[in-house]
């Protein structure tokens, strides 16, 4: 019994890590998304009916896309009896070796590309390349966002009607592509991880089911595109983020920076993110491209993680970063991050007069960053105002309970 | 190769500016219409008089009905547009920069449907 359970988890763990990669495959030998997911869910059933008795073969990845992709055929031949355009394109691209022109193309960044399509909506990007490159059901992703399974499953089918309508190529875009494609995949990979790192609603505050398959993401993307900076960039900074995961919260409530406890970091995450960061150093002082905000956002990271007591990080190399950072991205939210740092450097009375001129009312880390400046202050009574606004504009349940007890430890100015 | 529409987002202010001002522009579209047809791209293409020549007729459920201006009252409505062949949408898009750069308006891309 527990063998056969065992022998389950362990086929759903490989068709989970193989699945983006029998799909990419099936979708450019097939050049349809659905023909592509019916024919990887086919050699699931195939593979649950043959290796408890056959044993998992030495290749399961490639005895699955085999299988996907004879299912796939057998198919398109009942298919294709009344539908000539497909036999021809199994024609085509029946039994053909895929030639790699230039650099080996994986078949998943193709999709990757896909599914980060700018013609997509965010949403539906962001859960199509969970879908398909992370294998993930829609039942998961439906659980993960928060929304009613029916929801999710029409966004999906909506997004892959559009591919097929608007004909949107499985490519990896030229290098001289204007939209920034590069930059769309990354922009999904980092709303899944930060949708992981700080939940905006439901009652868990990190869900680690997102961000470790955005760092799955990550790997892959890196894996194909070992020279991109940016890709390095954004793998690091997530690296260097999951390390802190399990000291930023205790006993439900958020952990600052200053106030956690690091031995609690995860030593090996660290080292594998600064390693990642010192590559990205060494191909900009090479003469490779300035460094774009990932990188940077690394670099800051790397920095607060390098030093074992909060006291020993050094506030003068995080602002120049966050100046860095907001010459490539001047964002009112990036500037509030810099006050923060400021605040280290040049005192609370700085910071607060760069916040005060930022116009983010309503956004919660904006009402934290003030309430902590003037309770720093000693502005008591504003502070508290503060901290009410705050945890009015949050949803997250270990935000509120941080900053609920930062505002029970302000003196009462009426006492 | 699936063939593209290339639509233009106009509006009144567009066709309130003199000749002068709308020489170059006039030039620049000319130009990529050139191109198109060069490249082999080129389906159908031209702009549209202003909404107020626009008449909207009914035929449906055996009435006929002729009345004046556009189908729906809008502020921004089509100015023109091409019928592109590309062979993706990212061919598509690459046209539809260089025709709203041309034309100096957004530009939407639908595609046709399948035959």
């Amino acid at each position: 019994m527990t063998q056969s359970s065992d022998l389950r988890a362990e086929i759903d763990r490989i068709y989970r890590e193989e699945y983006g990669r029998v799909v990419a495959s099936l979708a450019r030998r097939f050049g349809d998304l659905d023909i592509a997911e019916d024919a990887a869910a086919e050699a699931l059933l195939t593979a649950l009916e043959r290796w408890p008795t056959d044993g998992i073969p030495p290749n399961p990845g490639g005895w699955l896309t085999t299988t996907a992709g004879n299912r796939a055929i057998d198919r398109l031949r009942r298919e294709s009896l009344r539908d000539t355009k497909h036999q021809a394109a199994m024609m085509i691209t029946h039994d053909t070796p895929h030639e790699p022109t230039g650099p080996v193309e994986d078949d998943r960044l193709r999709l990757v590309f896909t599914c980060c399509h700018p013609a997509l909506a965010p949403e539906a990007r962001v859960a199509l390349t969970l879908r398909l490159l992370g294998g993930l059901t829609v039942e998961e992703i439906a659980r993960a966002f928060l929304v009613a399974e029916t929801t999710m499953a029409q966004r999906i089918t909506r997004a892959k009607a559009k591919i097929k309508a608007a004909h949107i190529p499985y490519r990896v875009p030229e290098r001289d592509d204007v939209t920034d494609r590069l930059g769309a995949v990354l922009a999904v990979i980092y709303l899944v991880f930060n949708e992981g790192y700080l939940s905006s609603a439901g009652d868990d505050p990190v869900r680690t089911e997102l961000t470790a398959e955005a760092i799955r993401l990550g790997r892959i993307l890196r894996q194909l595109l070992p020279e991109e900076g940016e890709v390095a960039g954004l793998l690091a900074l997530m690296l260097l983020s999951e390390a802190r995961r399990t000291a930023r919260f205790a006993g439900g409530e958020l952990v600052t920076l200053d106030e956690q406890d690091r031995s609690g970091w995860d030593r090996s995450l660290i080292a594998e993110g600064h390693a990642l960061v010192r590559e990205c150093l060494a191909r900009v002082a090479s003469g490779s491209a300035a460094p774009g905000a990932y990188q940077i956002m690394a670099a800051i990271n790397a920095v607060h993680t390098d030093t074992h007591d909060h006291r020993d990080t050094d506030w003068s190399q995080i602002v120049a970063l966050y100046d860095q950072l907001y010459a490539v991205s001047p964002t009112p939210i990036i500037a509030l991050n810099r006050a923060v740092a400021v605040a280290e450097l040049d005192g609370p009375d700085v910071a607060l007069a760069i916040v005060d001129s930022l116009d983010l009312g309503g956004y919660h880390a904006w009402h934290a960053a003030r309430a902590d400046l003037l309770r720093r202050l000693g502005r008591s009574a504003e502070a508290r105002a503060e901290y009410d606004a705050a945890i009015a504009a949050t949803q997250n349940a270990a935000e509120t309970a941080y900053l609920s007890r930062r505002r029970a430890h302000l003196v009462d100015p009426s006492i | 190769m699936t063939q593209y529409l290339l639509a233009v987002h106009s509006g009144a202010a567009d066709y309130d500016r003199s000749l002068d001002e709308m020489q170059p522009v006039f030039e620049a579209v000319d130009r990529f219409n050139q191109k198109l047809v060069a490249d082999g791209i080129w389906v159908f293409g031209g702009g549209l008089e202003r909404i107020e020549a626009a008449t909207t007729v009914d035929g449906t459920n055996g009435q006929t009905l002729v009345t004046d201006g556009p189908y729906l009252e809008t502020k921004e409505y089509l100015g023109g547009f091409w019928v592109i062949e590309a062979p993706d949408l990212d061919a598509a898009h690459k046209i539809a920069l260089e025709a709203s750069e041309a034309c100096g308006n957004k530009v939407e891309v639908r595609p046709f449907q399948a035959e």
